[in-house]
């Protein structure tokens, strides 16, 4: 067990920020927690990251207790909090010695781990952090939080402000991060991430919703799903949340996608009703479950047991 | 101690890449130094004087040329009446009247002695003391004063340590021990603050760094930058106002060393409790504005009432003043100032045992 969390309650005043929240993250695993802001996410990433004392509940990374032990924690895991927090008055060359200094290691006994990220910032080696671009920021963070060799990286909405290519690419250097026994947690707003970690925890007012494999799931979600779509989207929704008393539509890129829990409701009685209602160019097609539709079912329904 | 080490070259990579902060350390104290031993001096020359000169009798002409001649008066008007000249003085035409009463130097003649009149618009009371002082000098210098009755008591009085009362030998160690206290608790304050208002913060708290490491990382660079700015200083003092420097500068440096930790750890306490630069400027100021206008560099701190002096004992800056007076002006040795220096030794481990306790690397 890399990450072990147990019933981690953490207020801020009067609002509880963490509700007694349990899981466990395997050595060599990629565990997203997926949730929208204010979720509580960077909360329980600075606890364990032992930045944050919690008022109750107990958690130890990588068998080392957060609170007790974390003199000796701080040298085994990598941080990257969500907001960049690197020197942007030094060179990304001189930021990246910085940190390998203060961890007492060296750049050249660990190039090996970051070589895949560095090479692609090298050309920019001597200019300062505070000018490169949201990317590279990125990438060079992840090199400072890797430098050290950690056991366990915390990534705190890595994909924040970096274009969806560099996002793919980070995500892309996470998996062979992986690969070489680095357990990573990742915390995202992002759904489409949601699908690339190992497993996921579904997060959402300091409590855990699901926790689950992306497939798992999704296919532990039970509903006909469709996905329609008409020449008039804002009416279409509207009309589509009147099908039946419990029956939900959400926008969802070009398409909605309309819940009809139970079912009872095949496609052909869903166009008939569009088209009593005045609705042209209607497409409807029976569609899978994303780990999105997932977590705005959990969010309507509350917890479900898998 | 290599972590510390580590640190401190951090932060003299971002002084000397900061393209502002450079050139402030090198030419503030210099600019000020300057600037304000020449400008915020108590020397005053060319005090506009009205004369009305009852007797003009050769002796009283005399003294008038003598006023002219001190460099501290100009003979602006000569009026007929002593209505005339106060009138003037009311306008603000002049600032002092010399009144010579008729038969001044018959009197003087016969008698050995004479007296004349001077007012002085004490609008300014220290303009107005300053220049009923000089104007005493020259009527003393002219008219020698009553000879001692028998039994009675003559004063004579000179100036020690500043014969001829200059006041950039007596402004420019005030100033120079002023501007170091100022900027060292600013630059403090401010790089703290600056680290946890960029995040910065956050990054280095969850490495090994201990807290001594990051706060002794942080002291040591304007701890250095301190002895550097006292060289600047003294430096300019030596060449530009050739103000005495009589104690031994090696003590004038390690005094140095030992009160830039007040003002660091001042900095730095004020950093725990600042959550923006902004907060961090506005509270350091108000110390500081306090810690300046009580140091004694402008009015002597011995003159403050009561209430006020032992107030004073928590300002660091007075300590320091007063000790660049006593080593440069008076020669003072160790044995002379070494209440002092042990006051400001305690003063530097109290506000930094203080800062070190309320730092927090986690909440």
């Amino acid at each position: 067990m890399s990450i072990s969390v147990q019933n981690i309650s953490k207020s801020y005043g009067p609002v509880q920020a963490v509700k007694a929240v349990s899981f466990e993250v395997l050595e060599g695993e990629i565990f997203g927690l997926i949730g929208p802001d204010g979720a509580g996410k960077t909360t329980l990433f600075r606890i364990l990251a032992s930045l944050l004392l919690p008022d109750a509940g107990q958690a130890r990374v990588d068998g080392l207790d957060v609170v007790q032990d974390y003199k000796a924690l701080r040298r085994r895991i990598g941080y990257m909090p969500g907001r960049f927090s690197l020197y942007q008055d030094l060179s990304v060359e001189e930021n990246l010695g910085f940190f390998a200094n203060v961890f007492g290691a060296h750049i050249r006994d660990n190039y090996d781990l970051i070589r895949d990220i560095y090479v692609q910032l090298e050309p920019f080696s001597d200019r300062r952090a505070g000018a490169l671009s949201g990317g590279m920021k990125q990438k060079l963070a992840l090199c400072c939080a890797l430098i050290h060799r950690p056991r366990v990286l915390f990534l705190d909405e890595p994909g924040t402000g970096v274009d969806p290519v560099s996002r793919k690419e980070f995500w892309d250097m996470l998996r062979r991060l992986r690969a070489s026994g680095i357990t990573i947690l990742v915390s995202t707003a992002y759904m489409d991430e949601a699908a690339l970690c190992d497993r996921v925890a579904l997060i959402q007012k300091g409590e855990i919703l699901a926790i689950d494999t992306p497939r798992g799931l999704t296919a532990a979600y039970r509903h006909p799903l469709f996905a329609v779509r008409s020449d008039d989207m804002y009416r279409l929704i509207r009309d589509l949340r009147d099908l039946t008393p419990d029956a939900d539509c959400y926008a969802f890129g070009e398409y909605a996608h309309l819940v009809v829990p139970g079912g009872g409701s095949p496609s052909a009685a869903i166009l008939q009703y569009l088209e009593a209602r005045g609705h042209t160019g209607v497409e409807l097609l029976p569609v899978q479950a994303t780990v999105e539709d997932s977590f705005i079912d959990l969010m309507k329904n509350g917890v479900w047991t898998t | 101690m290599r972590t510390v080490l580590y640190l401190v070259q951090k932060e003299f990579l971002q002084v000397f890449r900061n393209r502002f902060m450079l050139p402030m350390l090198l030419v503030m104290p210099v600019v000020q130094t300057v600037l304000l031993s020449f400008a915020a001096n108590y020397e005053i020359q060319n005090l506009s004087l009205g004369v009305v000169d009852h007797d003009l009798s050769p002796m009283s002409r005399q003294l008038v040329a003598r006023f002219g001649a001190s460099g501290y008066f100009r003979v602006k008007k000569s009026a007929f009446s002593i209505q005339e000249a106060d009138a003037d003085l009311a306008r603000d035409y002049t600032d002092l009247i010399l009144e010579i009463p008729p038969h001044f130097e018959r009197d003087f003649i016969r008698e050995g002695t004479a007296g004349v009149s001077i007012t002085a618009n004490a609008i300014n009371p220290v303009k107005a003391g300053l220049a009923i002082g000089y104007a005493q000098a020259i009527v003393q210098s002219e008219i020698p004063p009553r000879p001692p009755q028998k039994g009675g008591l003559e004063l004579t009085y000179s100036n020690w340590y500043n014969p001829r009362l200059d006041y950039k030998t007596f402004m420019v160690p005030g100033i120079l021990g002023v501007i170091i206290s100022m900027i060292i608790c600013f630059l403090t304050a401010l790089n703290i603050v600056r680290e946890r208002e960029v995040g910065t913060i956050e990054q280095i708290n969850v490495t090994p760094i201990r807290k001594w490491q990051f706060i002794l990382g942080k002291l040591l660079p304007f701890w250095l930058i301190a002895l550097v700015m006292m060289t600047i200083g003294l430096a300019v003092g030596w060449l530009i106002f050739r103000i005495p420097m009589l104690g031994d500068l090696r003590l004038v440096f390690l005094y140095t060393l030992v009160f830039a930790p007040c003002m660091l750890g001042l900095g730095f306490l004020i950093s725990n409790f600042a959550e923006s630069q902004q907060q961090a400027i506005f509270t350091a100021w108000f110390f500081l504005v306090i810690f300046i206008l009580m140091c004694g560099l402008f009015t002597p701190a011995d003159s403050m009432p009561r209430w006020a002096q032992w107030l004073n004992m928590l300002n660091p800056v007075k300590y320091f003043v007063e000790f660049m007076r006593l080593v440069l002006l008076k020669g003072a040795g160790f044995a002379e100032i070494r209440q002092n220096f042990f006051t400001v030794l305690t003063y530097g481990a109290v506000v930094n045992g203080l800062a070190m306790w309320t730092y927090r690397k986690r909440v």
